[in-house]
Formats: C-alpha cells, structure tokens, sequence
C-alpha cells in the first residue's frame, strides 16, 4: 500500500496561524485601550483612595476611604450629584421627545431625495465648536440682552436668565443628534410590513405605536440615550457658561483638583459608577443585545 | 339570503406616477371561494391586494366588503386579514403574543384569547411553539404563524400575498395542500396572490390573470388552463403554443391566432395519417427534451413560429432523441384548439 501525500494548497501566515493574525488585527487598538484609556482610569481610582496632607498640600499616598466618605456624607455633594442626575435625564427626556418625531419625519415620510439632506442637516451643528454653541446660548438667555428676555419683555415676564434651566436647554441642543441620529436609524430600519400588519390586525395609530414602533425602536432609542445621558452627566463647561450658580458634578471636579487630586478623583468616580449603573439597567432591557 | 359577494372591486384603479399600477378592475369574489390572483411580477397583484386590505387608497373606482363600501375606511376597521410575503411577525413578541395581537387589539378577554390563539397554532400544527420568537423558527413555521396570526381573527375574508414564496419546492407542496384544507375547514374567502401557475392551478376555485394591472381572464383552472381567453393566458399559463394566423389559415381554415396545449399534440412519424376529426400539418424536429415522466418536442412549422408537443413516457422507447432534424406529422383533435384575442 502506497499514500498519496496530496501538496496541500498553503494559505499565507494569517490563514495558519489565525491567532497571529487576531495580534496583528487589534494589537494596536488593544494596547491603546489597556495602557491609555483603561490605565488612566485605573489611575483615577487609585487617586482616590489617597489623600493630601492638610498643611503641605502633598500627596499621602496610604489607602483611605475617607474621600468617599466625604463624598457620600456632605449633604452638599449630594446634592450636586442629585442635580447633575436630574438634569442628565431631563436633558435625555427632551432630546427623545424632540428627536421620535423628528427622525420619524425624516425616516417615514421625507422622500428618498431628501433624506441625505436632512441627515446633513441635524450633522451640521456638530462641526461647529463646542465653545461657539454654548455661547451663542449664553447669548440668548441673558437676562439683560438676551435674546429671549427681549422676546418675553412685552409680555411682563422675565427671561429664565442662568441656571438649571439654562443648562437643560444648552445641553438639549448640544446633544440632541446624538439622540436623533440613532433614532432615524431604528426607524428606517423598520419594515413597513410591521406597521401595516398592526393596522390589519385591527390597530389604530397609537396602538401601533405603542405595541410595535416603541418595542422595535427601543435599541435605538437605548443608544440616542447612552449618549445624551452620559455627555450630560460629564459635562461642566456648559454650566459654567450658562449655568450661573449652578454647580453640576464635573465642576466639584475641576475646583478640586489643584489642591485636592484624591478627592477630585473620588467624586470623577461617580459620573462613571452612574454610567455603569445606568448600562446594567438597559441590559436587563435586552435593548443592548441587537444594538 | 346572505350576499353571496364577499368583495366587489369596481373600476378599480391605483397609479404610481406613470405607472398605472392597476387599471380599472372589475371583479367580483364569492364567499367561502379560493380566488387566485395569477400574473407576472409587477402585473400589480399587491396592489391590489393591498388596496382590499386598506393600505392603499385607489386613485378611481370602489371596493365592497360583504355589501358595504370601504373604498375609504381605514385597514383596522376592515374585516380583513392579510397573511404578509414576508410574514411580518413582529420580532419582539413571542408566537403566542404575536397570534394573539389580533385579539388584544379587539379587547377580547384574556381566556378567550389564549384560548383561541392556542386552537389556531394546532390548526397549523404548531402547538408547542407557543414560547419562541419569530427568529427562532424556519421559513416554513414563521408562514403558518403568520396564517394562524390572521385566521384567529376569524375574518370574512383572508388576503395571501405570495405566502409560500419564500419556501422550497417540496415545503411549498406540502403547503399548498394545507392551505386549501384549512381554507376547506374555515370556509373563509381566500383571496391568493401568485406568480406561479401550477400553484394558481393546483389550489384555486377560480383564477384571475392579471397582466399590466389589467383583468386578462377569470375562470376555474380548467377554463383558464384549457380555453385561454388572450395570447398573454395562453402563454402564461401553461407553455405557450400558438398558431399564428398564416398557419391556422391553413390549417383550420379559420383566421386569428389559435392555441393548442402541448400534451393536446400527437407526434407521428411522417407517412401515418391523423385519426379523422383531427388538424395536422408537418414540421422539422428543432428539440427534444426529455424530462422525467414526459418528453418535450419542439418542432418548427414551415410558415414560420413552433410548437411543442408532450408525450408521456409510459411506454414504448424513451430515448427519442433521434428524431432531431426529423420531419413528423403533428395532430390533435379539434375540440382542444381555441381561439385567442390578441390583446385586449
Ligand atoms: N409604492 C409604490 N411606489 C411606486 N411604484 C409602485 C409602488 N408599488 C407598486 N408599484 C409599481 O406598480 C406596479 C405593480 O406592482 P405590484 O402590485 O407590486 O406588482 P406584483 O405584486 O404583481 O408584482 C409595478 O410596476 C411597481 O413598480
Ligand atoms: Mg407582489
């Protein structure tokens, strides 16, 4: 008996060693995540555990939870992290009660030639700087020569000037496509068919939209939410601009991190512990599974 | 007496631009019947189906449902249901929700409804699917959902676009057969769109051919199969066999265009005579085509166009390949020859 020893056809050196080529594949983005993106927050935590020295003002670096507890005990931070929750979701609410009717013009009723247009459209604001929107907001809610105090003058009332809801409408306009891009998407990904299936099995508009559009569009809608909810929560320079008095969470951070690292570090933790939480309690939705 | 219309479609008329989707139809479906809806893609048979069902208006014309105008009643006040071609189950429901939606919609108390939605999927034959989501099952297990979805609403008439479309061969058989004893059970009116003639044949109490949105001819199988009304039946249904009108000329003796079906046709070999009562004429072999149970022979007649003839392969040789460039004698018996309008 005789075998044969068939030359088998060789594949290059990623197809005989797949792992090699996973390496080469995500070497680069894996290293950057783990050294700069993870490290750094790595880095953050460990801050926190530390503390200053009161009267040197240098790093003592012993582990200490007494910056937590510092944190969860001032009635003062709590309150700020309670606001800064509050408008995040005040600003989410807005931008999806904006963004579900808006998209679904854009995905179910503007024609085939319009749509890359007013994709462009809602895209536009966001080449413009970050600095410049905020402003020009600051602009238009100033009591004195703002554009909506102007407005409201003849009518007896006073514009709603700097604070929460300065912030609240700011931070709607900032974030809004993020909320309206995901949203438009989820709606053109939605079969016609659906909506007439409901309708022929007896549905009217708002049952449909209910029972069917909302459950199908929910991932997007999850997505559009992530976005608003955690920009939101990290941010401090719009409530600087527009904010008047009104502290959010990030500007705890910025004013203690010169003389005091670990506690800025502690309370930075906390935005990322709400984000975390607030991911746990989509994925329970399963809105995080088809995403 | 009950109406025994179930949907009467009058003037019947949708356009998409330039394009007139349907053209003025006139028809009339009967309770309890299988009506086909035959016709090429794009003949505008989801149109009109779809403009019965409510989801689109008609540019002209009326439709009845059971005696009453709904020609601008919205689709959830019709008492219709559509089984869709692409299903259109809704993913995040599981089959129970989704056979039950119908139900839900109309307020019908939870017993009832899980009662009833449990006896549709048995009538399916998908009892113990009650738990999983569409994309947990087969092409063929997600169209009987989507039949069970629309047949527990108990409607007066069910609406099928191209149901087994989407299956294959042997799954559409079985399905075809199904579909018609269902119906037979229910004793619902169907109304069945189709692109494919012997699942129109096989399954209909009538058939309506549609082409370009226009009504070509509406018949049982039988009439429709045997006596084409228009070139465009005759060729659609069945494999197309006419003779043009130098040839019937003078072979029939009468003008117009003739068509004959092909297994209608007796090939012999040149020098026997046709039996008396029967046309013939002579042509050249150009193809044999041997497929299984029959052999295809196409032969060129010489005024110009071809016919095919069908011989079955019960006996004799099969292997009949050597009479390709052969002349023979064709010949049928005149009752299966018809006339046909050239279009209408
Ligand atoms: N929503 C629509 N917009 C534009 N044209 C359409 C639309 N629906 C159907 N048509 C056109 O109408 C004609 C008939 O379509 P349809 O009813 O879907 O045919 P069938 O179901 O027989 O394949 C086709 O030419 C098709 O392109
Ligand atoms: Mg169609």
């Amino acid at each position: 008996m005789t075998t044969v020893e068939l030359a088998s056809p060789k594949g290059g050196f990623g197809y005989r060693h797949p792992r090699a080529r996973l390496v080469a594949l995500l070497g680069a983005p894996m290293s950057w995540l783990i050294v700069i993106y993870l490290g750094s927050l790595a880095a953050l935590f460990l801050t926190a555990f530390w503390t200053v020295d009161g009267f040197t003002g240098a790093l003592v670096r012993t582990f200490t939870l007494e910056n937590f507890v510092d944190v969860f005990t001032t009635p003062a931070y709590l309150w700020v992290m309670a606001r800064t929750v509050g408008i995040a979701v005040a600003v989410t609410i807005l931008c999806l009660l904006l963004a579900v009717p808006v998209a679904y013009f854009m995905a179910r009723i503007a024609t085939k030639r319009w749509q890359p247009l007013l994709v462009a459209m809602i895209l536009t604001p966001l080449w413009a700087s970050y600095l410049v929107k905020a402003y020009a907001w600051r602009a238009m809610l100033s009591p004195e020569s703002g554009v909506i105090a102007w407005f409201l003058a003849p009518l007896g009332i006073g514009g709603p000037g700097f604070g929460i809801f300065g912030i609240i409408v700011t931070l709607t306009y900032l974030w809004l496509p993020y909320m309206i891009l995901p949203v438009y998407a989820g709606f053109s990904r939605l079969p016609d068919s659906m909506l007439d299936a409901s309708a022929d099995l007896g549905a009217k508009g708002w049952r449909t939209f209910r029972s069917v559009v909302v459950p199908l569009i929910f991932p997007a809608i999850v997505a559009g939410s992530i976005f608003t909810f955690s920009l939101s929560l990290g941010d401090y320079i719009t409530a600087q601009i527009v904010g008047g008095k009104v502290q959010m969470l990030g500007n705890v951070v910025q004013q203690n991190y010169v003389t005091n690292l670990p506690f800025a570090a502690a309370f930075a933790v906390i935005p990322v512990l709400i984000v975390l939480i607030y991911l746990a309690a989509v994925r329970r939705t399963g809105a995080l599974d088809n995403l | 007496m009950v109406n025994p219309v179930a949907i009467s479609l009058r003037g019947l008329t949708r356009r998409f631009g330039d394009v007139v989707a349907v053209n003025s139809i006139d028809l009339d479906v009967l309770h309890g019947e299988f009506l086909s809806l035959l016709g090429p893609s794009g003949s505008g048979k989801t149109t009109v189906l779809r403009m019965i069902a409510g989801f689109e208006r008609p540019d002209a014309g009326t439709i009845e449902l059971a005696g009453t105008d709904v020609t601008m009643t919205a689709p959830y006040a019709r008492d219709v249901n559509t089984v869709f071609q692409d299903y259109a189950l809704f993913p995040h429901m599981t089959v129970a929700e989704n056979v039950q939606y119908g139900l839900r919609v109309k307020k019908v108390a939870k017993a009832e409804r899980v009662e009833r939605a449990q006896a549709a999927l048995a009538s399916v034959r998908l009892a113990d699917y009650e738990d999983r989501k569409p994309a947990q099952l087969s092409g063929g297990q997600r169209q009987r959902v989507a039949l069970a979805r629309a047949l527990v609403n108990r409607p007066k008439v069910l609406l099928l676009d191209e149901p087994l479309g989407a299956l294959d061969l042997k799954l559409r058989e079985q399905m075809q057969v199904e579909l018609k004893e269902i119906q037979r059970e229910v004793g619902i009116t169907f109304v069945f769109v189709t692109h494919d003639q012997d699942e129109a044949l096989t399954m209909s109490d009538r058939i309506v051919v549609i082409n370009e949105g226009r009504i070509e001819q509406i018949g049982t199988p039988t009439e429709v199969y045997e006596h084409p009304a228009t070139a465009f039946v005759a060729g659609f249904v069945g494999i197309s066999n006419l003779l043009d009108p130098v040839t019937a000329e003078q072979v029939i003796g009468r003008p117009g265009t003739w068509s004959v079906r092909p297994e209608k046709i007796h090939v012999h070999l040149s020098g026997e005579s046709a039996p008396a009562g029967h046309h013939c004429l002579n042509g050249t072999v150009r193809e044999v085509i041997y497929v299984g149970m029959s052999t295809r022979f196409v032969v060129d007649l010489p005024a110009g166009g071809s016919l095919m003839a069908v011989r079955q392969n019960s006996e004799g040789s099969t292997d009949l390949g050597h009479l390709r460039g052969q002349s023979v004698g064709l010949s049928w018996d005149e009752r299966y020859e018809y006339q046909v309008a050239d279009r209408i």
